[in-house]
């Protein structure tokens, strides 16, 4: 009973320091820099598989160059 | 928008069209939201405010200032992608002093549906469709003079292809013309892409460099100089030519490798290590994608699952601690209700518009039975469609859907989550195709296409009465995997998952580890390769995860997804394991060539038995003073219409070391096209610089072989004759040892695991991914997945690159306790089965088997092994068993509204007569 008061002072006490040195900023798992096709997949991946992703991009639509083409080789599969 | 006043060139349309200052960045953006760019007047001189003051919602705050936001992160990934070859940096091209003179980007624009033109081919100066139209390659790269890049960009060659096959499918009359240098058709059938081009009327491929010369004053057609053996120097006038541009880094590159404190390569691209090219330079930073280097779309995809992996192994310790899942609306339950059927008519920009006449169709959906609302959308597909649909459902009390776009192969696990977030049961869509089977294929006929699109509607809606909800089934997750093949693309993958705490069984064939790879010794980029794998190979024996099983046989393979049983022989006797996913790495092997004395004079070898002399120091080599490689031997030809990827460089690469140890060496490399694309081209220059001596041959008139004495010294030599196209005579080289290019092909595994695991081959007998660009280290059958040289020949780092992202797709699966099977499979009413087992012999996945009850035999479904095929319901005599979702109701449905039953009749009354 004891211990566990003990313990849950010290992470309280934890959680005040990380505050302290980090600010009350958001968490993340990957910062992920750039949304064009790898950058959406890696996110994918990464949010099917358990972790909190941040994609960012510096154009006001994710797609990148890919979504600028028409067709795809050697399928000619369209790209969006 | 309607009413902002600023006119200025839309970027994403490579200011072909013009935009407003308040505009959406493209029809399919995600978020699909206005914004205001920096042209906003107000923003610029504080004026204006129209659109603040129009805007109902007040959605526009035009106060609005860029935020700064902190985050916390474990590890960063870096995909900051290309930029396409500015070409008005080389004056000679017009780019931008020429009308008539576009970049392959801007001509994607061109011809693209949601482009300037609406998908119609025109030129800017007369909006008139081109006749005679040039591409010209290599702009921007392969060129050590100012304003260019040094580096093959790998991806124009094909991408050019892909422009001139679609050019003629708008346009059947059009002339096409490319100007290259060598072909590049190194990929996955990028070969016979390459002869499907080639092969259409009208197309001709020119091997030359090129200058543009002038414009016409009157109609700006423009004309080209280039030159061909046959002809000399000529000048031809086009009315379009269109620039490959190559790849660069991204615009800010230097700013970035500040920022992220990482080392670039000295073409500005991301430093990798040969061992691991998702790493930078800084732990805890990856990059992938063609950050790495100019890539094409499959490997920018693999790279980075690869890169979510390495960050996996990474953070594993907090793996789901801040993600949430995503909660749906609990089901509301309409069986009993009338149909209420909503149709959704998808413009797909111009693709389906540009045909059908769409608000017509929508009008007769409202005349079809139970049809209580209908929409047009101008892409369905996008976010805040979905959205309307759903408001939809919810406002009009809809309780069937019907989608009326494209294929429900790529978009219809979007739909069905588009009803589960309106708390319908998934299995109530129906979508009609009106693209594939209407707009494509229908172009020229844009009324009779109208027709059929109501015709398939209509079916649609008919099936979509007899819909039924159906539950889908979570099954319980193994979470070991299997890897098959223990090479340099199986060791990477099974780490990776190991590291990631999953138990991991290796098999491997031959006694040890290593693959193919244990006969290279090293890369271009300098890669020890038997140093490597031996620190590889340490490392999977030491890793308390991985269990590793050589000598093995595969003898039986059954199960289904997360939960597979594969019965193996090795060295360790004969076990069992269960596992939740399966990796084929199975490796590829090299072609024992038949052509060029191979076999029959000693002094003929591979490239690889060359590497190993080489490295063995053999006097055959230290002793040669000619060395003669021929490439493309046994592939690029009819019975392997392939190209191995990876001989040009390897043949290179031997050329390189060989002139190390003896510069006086004589070497020449005769080749079709010389394919070191990327950065490998910069040792393609290293050697012709250090005199290895490149000489094209055509396949007709391939290069003769025969033994004979040396010219001067009468020493005994292979003779080795060829065509010089250049000199326009016949060549004779004298060679002590040839080496002979041959090509990478499957390894002999390929079709006996293709079968236990029922996985598909290629034409070529590499095993077929689920998706060519955006699936390629997964198969369609679910939890098995592929990396390495069963995949396709490729180089070391895209192997590591692969087998990283065939880890990370594993984990997408072994992460989760369960995974969801379809509700869509087949049942069996016992009443009619007469227990004969002609299913049990039509299904290929030993889903049915027959069980003895008190009224005899009846098959009985496994629901978790079906996979909804339906073969068994076109075998059954009595109609027992049904593919929910695709019953015979269902289906006849479907029939019965397209054909009357008086015509069906009638149709039957002549078949009969006949």
């Amino acid at each position: 009973m004891e211990g566990e008061v003990l313990l849950k002072d010290k992470i309280r006490q934890l959680k005040e320091k990380i505050e302290d040195k980090l600010g009350k900023k958001d968490f993340g798992d990957v910062l992920i820099v750039g949304g064009g096709i790898s950058g959406i997949q890696a996110s994918l991946d990464l949010a099917s598989s358990g972790f909190k992703v941040y994609l960012v991009d510096e154009a006001p639509s994710i797609g990148g160059h890919m979504a600028q083409l028409d067709k795809t080789f050697p399928t000619n599969d369209c790209s969006i | 928008m309607e009413y902002c006043p600023v006119v200025y060139p839309d970027a994403f349309n490579q200011g072909i069209s013009n935009e407003k200052a308040i505009h959406i960045y493209f029809s399919q953006a995600i978020p699909l939201i206005t914004y205001i760019d920096e042209s906003c007047l107000y923003l610029e001189e504080k004026k204006c405010r129209i659109c603040e003051n129009i805007c109902q919602n007040d959605a526009i705050d035009l106060k609005q200032e860029p935020k700064k936001k902190e985050v916390n992160v474990g590890a960063i990934i870096l995909s900051p992608g290309i930029k396409p070859y500015d070409p008005g940096a080389m004056k000679e091209y017009h780019y931008g002093d020429f009308i008539n003179v576009v970049s392959s980007m801007d001509y994607e624009r061109i011809m693209c549906a949601t482009g300037p033109y609406q998908g119609e081919i025109l030129r800017a100066f007369d909006l008139k469709s081109p006749q005679k139209i040039a591409w010209i390659q290599c702009v921007g790269s392969r060129q050590v003079i100012e304003g260019g890049n040094s580096y093959c960009s790998s991806v124009c060659c094909t991408y050019a292809q892909k422009q001139v096959i679609l050019t003629k499918d708008y346009n059947p009359d059009a002339e096409c013309t490319i100007f290259h240098n060598d072909i590049r058709s190194y990929g996955k059938d990028f070969e016979r892409f390459y002869e499907r081009t080639n092969a259409l009327p009208g197309v001709r491929f020119i091997r030359s460099y090129t200058n543009i010369v002038r414009e016409d004053p009157e109609t700006k057609n423009v004309f080209v100089r280039y030159a061909t053996n046959e002809e000399g120097v000529k000048e031809e006038e086009f009315d379009l030519v269109v620039l490959s541009v190559g790849l660069e880094p991204p615009a800010n590159y230097d700013q970035m490798a500040d920022i992220f404190d990482i080392e670039l390569n000295e073409h500005g691209f991301c430093k990798t290590d040969p061992a691991n090219p998702i790493q930078t330079t800084r732990p805890g930073i990856f990059s992938c994608g063609a950050f790495q280097g100019p890539t094409d779309i499959p490997e920018s995809v693999f790279s980075a699952s690869g890169a979510s992996s390495q960050c996996g192994q990474l953070l594993n310790f907090r793996r789901g601690k801040l993600a949430q899942d995503k909660v749906y609306p609990p089901e509301i339950d309409v069986s009993g209700e009338e149909p209420r059927i909503g149709v959704f008519v998808c413009h797909c920009g111009a693709n389906i518009s540009r045909v059908v006449d769409i608000p017509s169709t929508v009008d007769y959906c409202l005349t079809l039975p139970n049809v209580v609302y209908a929409m047009e959308q101008l892409f369905s597909c996008a976010s805040n469609s979905a959205q309307e649909i759903t408001d939809m459902i919810k406002e009009k009390g809809l309780n069937r859907v019907v989608i009326a776009a494209c294929t429900p192969r790529t978009l219809e696990p979007l739909f069905h989550d588009t009803l589960k977030e309106a708390g319908l049961n998934q299995y109530y869509l129906e979508m009609a195709n009106i693209r594939e089977h209407d707009s494509w294929v229908h172009s020229k006929a844009k009324e009779e296409a109208t027709v059929k699109a109501w015709d398939l509607i209509r079916m649609s809606v008919a099936r979509a009465n007899l819909l039924e909800p159906l539950q889908e089934i979570d099954l319980p997750v193994n979470k070991a995997a299997l890897v098959v093949g223990g090479g340099i693309a199986g060791m990477n993958c099974a780490f990776s998952i190991a590291e990631q705490g999953h138990i991991v069984h290796l098999l491997e064939k031959e006694p040890v580890l290593g693959g193919i790879a244990r006969k290279i010794h090293d890369t271009l980029e300098g890669l020890d390769v038997q140093e490597y794998l031996r620190t590889l190979i340490e490392k999977i024996y030491r890793h308390p995860l991985i269990h590793v099983y050589t000598e093995t046989t595969i003898t039986e393979v059954t199960g289904y997804v997360g939960n597979f049983v594969t019965k193996v022989q090795s060295e360790k006797g004969d076990a069992v394991i269960e596992h939740g996913a399966a990796i084929i790495a199975t490796g590829a092997d090299v072609y024992t060539p038949t052509e060029y004395l191979y076999g029959e004079d000693e002094r003929v070898l591979t490239h690889l038995e060359l590497e190993e002399l080489m490295a063995k120091e053999d006097e055959k080599v230290t002793g040669a003073q000619s060395i003669v490689m021929i490439q493309c031997v046994g592939c690029r030809n009819e019975d392997r219409d392939y190209c191995s990827r990876i001989c040009c460089s390897e043949s290179i690469k031997n050329a390189l070391k060989l002139k190390e140890i003896n510069p006086d060496l004589d070497i020449y490399v005769l080749f079709r096209d010389i394919r070191t694309y990327g950065f490998n081209e910069d040792f393609y220059r290293e050697a012709a610089d250090k005199d290895v001596r490149f000489i094209r041959y055509e396949p007709e008139a391939e290069p003769q072989i025969e033994p004979g004495t040396g010219e001067e010294d009468g020493r005994p030599v292979l003779k080795v004759t060829l065509p010089d196209y250049v000199l326009g005579k016949k060549l004779e080289l004298d060679a002590d040892l040839v080496a002979l290019a041959a090509a990478t092909i499957p390894a002999p595994t390929t079709k006996e695991v293709a079968g236990q695991f029922m996985l598909t081959l290629n034409p070529d007998g590499f095993y077929k991914e689920a998706h060519v660009k955006l699936r390629p280290v997964e198969f369609a059958t679910d939890g098995v997945f592929l990396c390495g040289l069963a995949h396709y020949p490729k180089f070391i780092p895209e192997t590591i690159n692969q087998a990283y992202g065939a880890a990370s797709r594993v984990l997408t699966l072994l992460s989760h306790d369960t995974v969801t099977a379809s509700g869509s499979i087949c049942v069996v009413e016992d009443e009619k089965c007469m227990g004969c087992g002609a299913c049990v012999t039509a299904c290929k996945y030993d889903a049915i088997k027959l069980q003895k009850t008190r009224h005899g035999d009846k098959a009985m479904v496994n629901p978790v092994l079906c996979k909804g095929d339906g073969l068994c319901n076109a075998m059954c005599p009595t109609g027992a068993i049904q593919l929910k979702h695709y019953t015979d109701e269902e289906l006849f449905s479907m029939i019965d509204t397209m054909i009357p039953v008086e015509e069906e009749e009638k149709a039957d009354a002549i078949a009969g007569g006949v």
